[in-house]
């Protein structure tokens, strides 16, 4: 493998690190959708906003980070699919844009359109930003209808775009394929899933908890049956296989399971995070227990890093066109220039710093849990 | 999906519609967001330092109106990072390679510094020690200034695109130097102009909020500190304002010389060109070429040539001189760049024929004027890539932006910098001579300063960005070439989406701003 390829590979692994990260955060779109479900009053709903909202911005920008180190490393995806899957991406944005104000808008006095509009912009972005997100990142797998030419450029009159999207629908053709569905849902309860033990971890209440521990058994079963349907229609799914040396592109029956069998660490790291996650569940129900997001972070982390590399890893096509096998896009052919990525790798090395602060301040502002008396003192509240 | 040309047009101006619209929304918010967080920051000093209460409480007041600014901010921000690839999707492959790192770096390094301290900034001043909570307060104003640092650098590339080369392999421009990106004369020039003017918004809506208690008699003290603290402030930021944009006319005279001409409405370029200061332009369409192109100008003789390249008598080129050419000057005529364009793209075309055929010789003699290192090549890059967008144009007044627009907003935007410099002056020789409030008309006038100074920003905006077109890429991509293919109707569905979405927020951003203010600072429990 040239350095070229290694640092295709290691920003591969960064993308698919930010998307790991992000699906975690999703705890707080999770916990959003549930504001009605586990607060059923005016105080608890307050607690649960506010345990959130301190978290909120964490999500959100990691879902810009994501969208901008998938920018600067592979722009041939961003062109194709941002500029192609129109209307799912906006719809996304519409949602993330209507979540960004409502915390800070929701209680204060004279907001204009009333605290229940955005308790329900919370819920919205909660609901439908997790689903969408998670039915967008499974079009990784299952492809979608696109043609990419780079030398339409040469066309000096008239369109000369690129990236071309081949039906009218604009990304809502997703639809179609069941298992888009069934990682859409996934990642929607799994999103409740890790809200409900993020309230175990971080409110000091009795009804929140043993409501959560309640509906972390509701959220629980159906975020199985949907993971399960995806899991196994994967191991199934015939795959996109790049010949590096050619760049040529054919089919390959169960090609994600060879990938996992292929590369078996992956395959070690994906089982761990599955049963991370499933005993996250276990604990939380039993005992409501406040680790369980702990484990269950960590395990959804491990899972979807697994998931993403299996995507773009062992010459996989890890956006696969539908339309036209040879326009899908591997990490060689839509990857930025080997200067790029290398003047990026020197700046991934801040990554371990930014952590490091992200622990540190949480850790600081985490010391107590959040409160009912918490709530009648703080003066900045949401 | 079939699309026709005439679409193309309709999708390229509701893209730049929405682009516009989006932007200038988020500029609304981050200007004061970078100003704000400063002053705040210089205040929580002050209460470190001294440790009384009196500052903290001021402080709190001031950060409340950061915290509701800033949430909209966000929320208009998120959908500009994605729109380069929804509605740009050309741009987004052509120039991904450049324009994506600094967008990564912005996420990295600045993002997740301003979200993690805002937090401590807000909800620690019982959970963490004085010196955590003041070093969150300024981290949170430095990281909102290094975004703004990040986003810069990429939009000073596109308006002088240096440190990269084009990839004909590739089809697009790659990096070769990273610092020539980051230090390129225009971004630092821009992101010094662009922070400095937001330092100035902030210092400006300070007084004027501060100018409201005054007059209401209430907060007195407060009101009195917070403007002293905001009138030095913006006072140092006007002059280092003013530095950068002298700067930035002497850079644009040089690398976008048509926004230069734009900007001051000048048809006919001449040597000891005078700066208008006021004037009325006449409607372009009922002017033929002869005609002056005012009704009446008031201009300070030789003084553009002075600004422009430091000279009285040098020559400042002309709209006319840019389209027709002028050999005198070694100007090219707009036509000839378009023929020129055309012929850069054509080798791009021979480059993908040979390809195709597969004959490596015919490969390597179309890679070769491509080539940098060749004699051949540096001559191709220099002479006919160099103009590699205007092969796209359909005619040579595409380039020309809308003058009237630009030479307004020009005017509307240096005009009130320079009354604000003054009102900074009055208000600290007021405080100096204690009278500080003492005149209703004064205190009026600053609050209706407030709308002008969001006036003052927004135009300098429309200066920047207007004044470029049509390049979204100076000289290498016209709009017309960077285009998502979506059909005009989705763009303009969410176009009216976002607008009505927007405005309701700013609807509820001012009700709740005006309300806070009027609740005014909370007592200490």
């Amino acid at each position: 493998m040239d350095t070229y390829m290694i640092l295709q590979h290691y920003w591969w692994f960064i993308i698919s690190l930010l998307g790991a990260l992000l699906v975690f955060l999703l705890f707080v779109q999770g916990g959003q959708g549930l504001l009605y479900t586990i607060g059923r009053t005016e105080p608890q709903r307050n607690m649960i906003v506010n345990s959130l909202g301190r978290k909120w911005e964490f999500t959100f920008t990691t879902l810009v980070t994501f969208g901008g180190a998938f920018f600067a490393s592979f722009p041939l995806f961003y062109s194709t699919s941002f500029g192609g899957a129109f209307y799912v991406w906006m719809l996304i944005l519409l949602v993330f844009v209507i979540q960004a104000v409502a915390y800070e808008f929701r209680r204060k006095p004279h907001n204009f359109l009333g605290e229940k509009t955005y308790n329900a912009f919370l819920i919205i972005n909660g609901v439908a930003g997790a689903f969408l997100l998670g039915a967008a990142v499974a079009t990784l797998f299952t492809g979608a209808p696109f043609t990419v030419d780079r030398m339409n450029l040469t066309h000096y009159q008239g369109w000369n775009t690129i990236s071309q999207w081949d039906t009218p629908w604009r990304g809502l053709d997703a639809l179609s394929d069941y298992r888009n569905w069934a990682l859409g849902f996934s990642v929607l309860f799994l999103s409740r899933v890790l809200g409900l033990e993020y309230f175990l971890n971080n409110i000091d209440d009795q009804e929140i908890t043993e409501r959560s521990r309640k509906h972390l058994l509701y959220n629980a079963i159906p975020f199985v049956v949907c993971f399960l349907v995806f899991a196994i229609s994967l191991m199934f799914s015939s795959g996109w296989t790049v010949d590096p040396s050619t760049g040529v592109i054919s089919t390959e029956d169960y090609k994600y399971l060879h990938n996992f069998l292929a590369m078996p660490l992956l395959l070690v790291l994906f089982l761990l995070g599955v049963v991370a996650v499933l005993w996250s569940i276990w604990i939380g129900i039993r005992q409501g227990s406040r680790r369980a997001i702990w484990f269950g972070g960590a395990g959804t982390v491990l899972t979807v890093l697994a998931l993403l590399l299996v995507a773009g890893y062992n010459n996989t096509a890890y956006y696969p066109s539908l339309t036209d096998m040879q326009s899908s896009l591997t990490i060689y052919n839509s990857s930025s220039s080997e200067f790029t990525l290398r003047v990026m790798s020197f700046v991934s090395i801040l990554i371990p710093f930014v952590v490091a602060y992200i622990w540190y301040a949480w850790r600081a502002m985490n010391r107590k849990r959040i409160s009912r008396e918490e709530m009648e003192n703080e003066e900045h509240l949401y | 999906m079939l699309l026709s040309t005439t679409d193309l047009m309709s999708v390229v101006d509701w893209s730049r519609a929405q682009f516009a619209m989006t932007a200038i929304y988020h500029w609304l918010f981050v200007p004061l967001t970078l100003g704000l967080g400063f002053i705040c920051a210089i205040m929580e000093t002050i209460y470190y330092r001294s440790g009384n209460p009196f500052w903290k409480r001021t402080v709190k007041f001031w950060m409340r109106i950061f915290g509701i600014n800033f949430a909209i901010g966000v929320a208009t921000g998120i959908i500009l990072e994605f729109e380069f690839g929804t509605n740009w999707s050309n741009y987004s492959h052509f120039v991904g390679d450049i324009f994506g790192a600094p967008l990564a770096i912005e996420g990295i390094m600045a993002f997740f510094m301003e979200s993690t301290f805002i937090a401590v900034m807000f909800f620690g001043w019982n959970k963490v020690s004085k010196g955590f909570h003041l070093a969150s307060t300024w981290l949170t104003a430095i990281g909102a200034n290094l975004s703004a640092l990040w986003i810069l650098v990429a939009n000073a590339w596109m308006q002088y695109p240096v440190g990269m080369t084009f990839n004909p392999e590739t089809a697009r421009n790659e990096m070769t130097s990273f610092w020539e990106v980051l230090f390129s004369p225009v971004a630092m020039n821009k992101f010094f102009h662009t922070v400095t003017s937001g330092y100035v918004l902030a210092a400006v809506v300070v007084i004027g909020i501060s100018a409201w208690f005054l007059l209401k008699k209430r907060e007195e003290v407060m009101a009195r500190k917070s403007m002293v603290v905001a009138a030095l402030f913006g006072g140092v930021s006007m002059l280092l304002l003013l530095w950068t944009g002298d700067g930035s006319a002497k850079i644009i005279a040089k690398v976008q010389p048509m926004k230069l001409a734009s900007m001051e409405a000048l048809y006919d370029g001449k040597s000891g060109a005078g700066l208008s200061v006021i004037g009325l332009l006449k409607n372009e369409s009922q002017r033929s070429q002869e005609d002056e192109p005012f009704h009446f100008n008031l201009e300070v003789p030789k003084m553009l040539s002075w600004l422009s390249f430091g000279d009285g008598n040098a020559y400042v080129a002309g709209i006319n001189d840019l389209i027709d050419g002028n050999p005198e000057q070694g100007i090219l005529s707009t036509e000839e760049k378009m023929r020129r364009g055309r012929i850069a793209i054509e080798a791009l075309a021979d480059y993908r024929d040979a390809r195709q055929s597969g004959d490596s010789t015919r490969i390597a003699s179309t890679l070769q004027k491509f080539d940098p290192k060749t004699q051949e090549g540096k001559a191709f890059l220099n002479d006919y890539f160099k103009y590699f967008g205007y092969g796209y144009l359909t005619s040579p007044q595409d380039t020309v932006p809308n003058v009237p627009l630009i030479f307004y907003a020009f005017r509307v935007m240096v005009g009130l910098g320079c009354y604000f410099l003054l009102l900074f002056i009055v208000v600290l020789y007021l405080a100096k001579k204690e009278r500080l409030g003492q005149y209703p008309w004064m205190n009026h006038l600053m609050l209706w300063s407030i709308p002008l100074v969001y006036l003052c920003s927004v135009s300098g905006w429309i200066v920047a960005e207007f004044g470029r077109q049509p390049w979204t890429i100076q000289d290498l991509l016209p709009t017309v070439a960077a285009v998502s293919r979506v059909d005009s109707t989705s763009v303009m569905v969410t176009f009216f989406i976002f607008v009505a979405l927007f405005t309701t927020l700013l609807i509820a951003e001012l009700m709740i701003m005006t309300r806070q203010i009027k609740i005014g600072p909370h007592d200490e429990q």
